[in-house]
């Protein structure tokens, strides 16, 4: 398999992932911002956060409301993260190994490119949202169940799901970073505050929680598992450490692993000593200490982790 | 109904679906009479299906702009363009004929001229020809061939004769538009195919590698092929990953390829280096190797030439094939049939007056006003003089360059291309426009509707030739969809159609 088409692949799964997860967040949080009173601080500024580009988004946006922040993060082609930005990216990327990835992919992920083109207004509003963001997320997961189905296990599919897999496990680790982040200062503040006022937002952060695991479709996964009511240091632990559940960190990094051994050998080995070392800060990490103290530093220590493999992998296949 | 052909009239022209008003041609019977049969609205969801199709499938092909190249929706008509079967074995038996004779033609040329010597073909032309590659003399091509793959285009004359109009051997492309188009057609007009027989296409591809496979310098040993590209920029980039993808290759850029102190080429892979035995190369000579041909260019493989001299790889089409792809050297065509092969051509070429001879410059300088006159080199439709539709400014500038290059142009007389049958829609304004200006259901108010006119076409059939001559059946129709023009090429308004090739024997 060509170098060059090997990175093409990985990066077009990242993108379509991406996608997804993106679709994932902000559905999630109109819903959220349903739920909670009207006066409730807790915004959009957030999946700013979570997307890691900030900066961008000041330079063109007076206010993170909903509307710039959802325009931003959905339709901006300046923004290279939004959705229609990691459309266009993965067109291009299918494009050039047209030839490697089943040919119905292409389509399927062009059409969806033009859906989101065409379809940008009803983005906008609340009421299109819904039904907007659900045709993304079946879109990419379209393009994914299409390549499980049709596409040989060859090599080039060990990219795509490793592409995938990598994306997925960062996309999770934000999203745990920044509402973990969010809610658990709320919840220090709301300990100092008078009793009354805690009881008062305590249905509140239960909600945050749902919404947390909502956004990664986790929730029904999470009670059949857990059984308790969603508390915070659960949720962090199951979407960190559960090796079952497919968007786990852990789980994606069961994955990589599993795709990194069919490649081809020795230069895989370096990649998969990094991520026996990620997995095993993984599972000794104590989590209902970690969501007292530490947690954004040791899941900062983690996306940092991430990057390397990225650079290890393009460093030994992709290098031209 | 919406199609009437009875009002249908092609005067002056050999009009490939119908014989005269409201008389379809037998091979082309089901398919007016089925087409008559449409509503407006029928027809209507027809072209909007094909068009989703088209868009679906990214059919596209890239425009230069100032703003950089911008990928088209490929311009298709769904009305097909019919040849019947016994016509079409002919123009079958004369295009192997003529590739033939063109192999043996080049491999002559960078041999012992045999031709030059005998004087059926002047010296002074290959003396000038921009595509004759010094770097090929004595090289030994497998089997002899040079153009393994050739497109050469068809024209019908009003009195129904087909000419060949010119021969594509450097990289000749259209042949997935043709494959395309017949996947668009199935899915619009499925239930013609049920009730009678339109010959396949889809053989192609696999004709193309068993062909690619065999030029492989390991034989016995599972051949290496892939497809090279000069990228996503590329007019043809579309083509080229279909290719490749079709027959299950890799397609690589220049970049991914190398030559090694063994002269061998590999290309680079996830496992390392990989030997490459047959490239399909999509990228001009002068561009394949920056070593032997321009150094500047960036897309080529340096020591690639010296690795098929060597015979470490196959190069298809080789360096050099090119030579025979000359708009002048075209005119000896039907002699070099004779010459090589003892036999008349099969299919004849168009009248051509050749600037160098003294007599037809004076000729074609005479006669600037109803002759189209062609650079030697171009393609793509560029370069070129139609007379009688030129301004007497643009004629005289062409005078001028006919008697400083003599060697560089040719001319031939305006052939009246045969027409077929296009589907054209018109927008149908409501009465009152005005008084429902302001009212929201005006826009809807509007009628399409939709009539047949008569657009002027070619035929791009693709011959492969290998341990067999292999030729498409039928090929690529190109059809100018600007009333009146003869000029097919996308890049410059054409569009295309599907071909069927109709078996009406029982």
């Amino acid at each position: 398999m060509l170098s060059r088409v090997a990175q093409n692949i990985y990066w077009m799964s990242r993108y379509i992932e991406r996608v997804e997860d993106t679709a994932r967040l902000i559905s999630v949080n109109t819903n959220l911002l349903l739920d909670l009173p009207r006066d409730t601080a807790f915004g959009w500024q957030p999946l700013l956060f979570i997307i890691g580009n900030q900066d961008e988004f000041h330079q063109r946006y007076q206010q993170p409301d909903e509307v710039s922040v959802v325009k931003f993060l959905v339709g901006d082609q300046k923004n290279s993260g939004s959705i229609l930005s990691s459309l266009s990216f993965a067109r291009e990327n299918l494009r050039t190994t047209r030839d490697v990835v089943p040919r119905e992919a292409w389509e399927q992920v062009n059409d969806l490119y033009m859906y989101v083109r065409d379809h940008l207004e009803m983005g906008m509003s609340r009421r299109g949202r819904y039904e907007f963001l659900r045709r993304i997320i079946h879109g990419a997961q379209q393009v994914t169940g299409l390549l499980a189905g049709t596409m040989s296990h060859t090599n080039a599919y060990d990219f795509l799901r490793l592409g995938r897999h990598l994306e997925r496990a960062d996309m999770t680790s934000r999203i745990i970073d920044v509402r973990s982040g969010n809610l658990l200062i709320g919840q220090r503040q709301t300990q100092g505050a008078q009793g009354q006022e805690q009881m008062e937002l305590n249905p509140f952060e239960n909600i945050q929680w749902m919404s947390v695991l909502k956004s990664l479709s986790a929730y029904q996964m999470y009670r059949q598992q857990i059984r308790l009511r969603v508390r915070g240091p659960d949720v962090v632990k199951f979407l960190l450490q559960e090796p079952l559940f497919p968007r786990a960190v852990y789980h994606c990094l069961d994955q990589m692993e599993f795709c990194l051994q069919k490649l081809p050998a020795p230069k895989n080995a370096e990649i998969l000593e990094s991520i026996a070392e990620l997995k095993k800060n993984l599972t000794e990490v104590n989590i209902p200490e970690l969501t007292k103290e530490g947690l954004h530093e040791f899941i900062d220590d983690f996306q940092i982790g991430l990057g390397r493999i990225h650079e290890q992998i393009a460093a030994a296949y992709f290098a031209h | 109904m919406t199609i009437d052909w009875r009002h249908y009239q092609s005067a002056g022209f050999y009009d490939e679906l119908l014989d005269t008003p409201g008389q379809p041609r037998r091979a082309a019977q089901v398919l007016c009479d089925y087409l008559a049969s449409l509503s407006d609205d029928e027809l209507s969801e027809r072209k909007t299906a094909a068009e989703l199709a088209i868009q679906v499938m990214g059919i596209t092909f890239t425009v230069y702009s100032e703003g950089g190249s911008i990928d088209r929706a490929w311009p298709f008509d769904i009305i097909p363009r019919i040849i019947p079967k016994r016509e079409w074995d002919r123009t079958e038996a004369g295009l192997k004929q003529r590739v033939h004779a063109l192999n043996r033609f080049i491999d002559d040329i960078y041999h012992e001229q045999r031709i030059i010597k005998d004087k059926v073909f002047p010296a002074e032309v290959l003396a000038q020809s921009v595509n004759f590659r010094p770097q090929c003399v004595g090289i030994e091509a497998p089997r002899g061939i040079w153009a393994h793959i050739c497109g050469s285009d068809l024209v019908r004359d009003k009195d129904g004769t087909i000419y060949v109009l010119e021969d594509n051997l450097r990289i000749p492309s259209g042949v997935s538009y043709m494959l395309e188009n017949r996947v668009v057609t199935k899915r619009v007009f499925p239930e013609l195919f049920e009730n009678q027989r339109i010959l396949p296409v889809d053989d192609y591809p696999s004709q193309l590698y068993d062909m690619l496979a065999s030029l492989s310098p390991r034989p016995g040993h599972d051949p290496q092929v892939v497809v090279l590209t000069p990228g996503i920029y590329n007019s043809a980039y579309f083509e080229h990953s279909y290719l490749a993808q079709q027959m299950g290759v890799e397609l690589v850029e220049g970049s991914d390829l190398e030559v090694g102190d063994d002269d061998c080429v590999y290309m680079r892979t996830i496992e390392g280096r990989e030997r490459v035995d047959v490239i399909y190369r999509r990228v001009d000579d002068l561009f394949l190797d920056p070593e032997a041909f321009r150094p500047d260019s960036a897309l080529g493989v340096p020591g690639l030439l010296r690795a098929w001299r060597k015979g470490k790889v196959a190069l298809a089409n080789a360096p050099g094939a090119g030579v025979a792809d000359d708009k002048v050297v075209y005119a000896f065509v039907p002699a070099m049939i004779k010459y090589y092969l003892g036999e008349d051509p099969i299919i004849p070429n168009v009248p051509s007056y050749l600037c160098m001879r003294d007599k037809d410059r004076e000729y074609v300088l005479q006669n600037l006003d109803k002759l189209v006159v062609k650079p030697a080199n171009e393609s793509g439709g560029y370069g070129m003089l139609v007379g009688p539709h030129a301004k007497a400014e643009e004629r005289r500038r062409f005078a001028t360059l006919i008697q400083e290059q003599p060697r560089n142009y040719m001319a031939q007389p305006t052939l009246t291309l045969s027409t077929a049958p296009t589907l054209c829609v018109q927008t149908v304004e409501p009465r009152h426009l005005e008084l429902l200006r302001f009212h929201t259901a005006a826009r809807h108010a509007s009628q399409v509707s939709y009539h047949v006119e008569p657009r002027h076409l070619d035929l791009r059939p693709f011959i492969l030739s290998g341990a067999d001559t292999y030729v498409t059946t039928g090929g690529l129709t190109r059809v100018a969809l600007k009333r009146g023009s003869l000029v097919v090429n996308s890049s410059q308004g054409g569009g295309s159609k599907d071909t069927w090739i109709v078996d009406t024997e029982e």
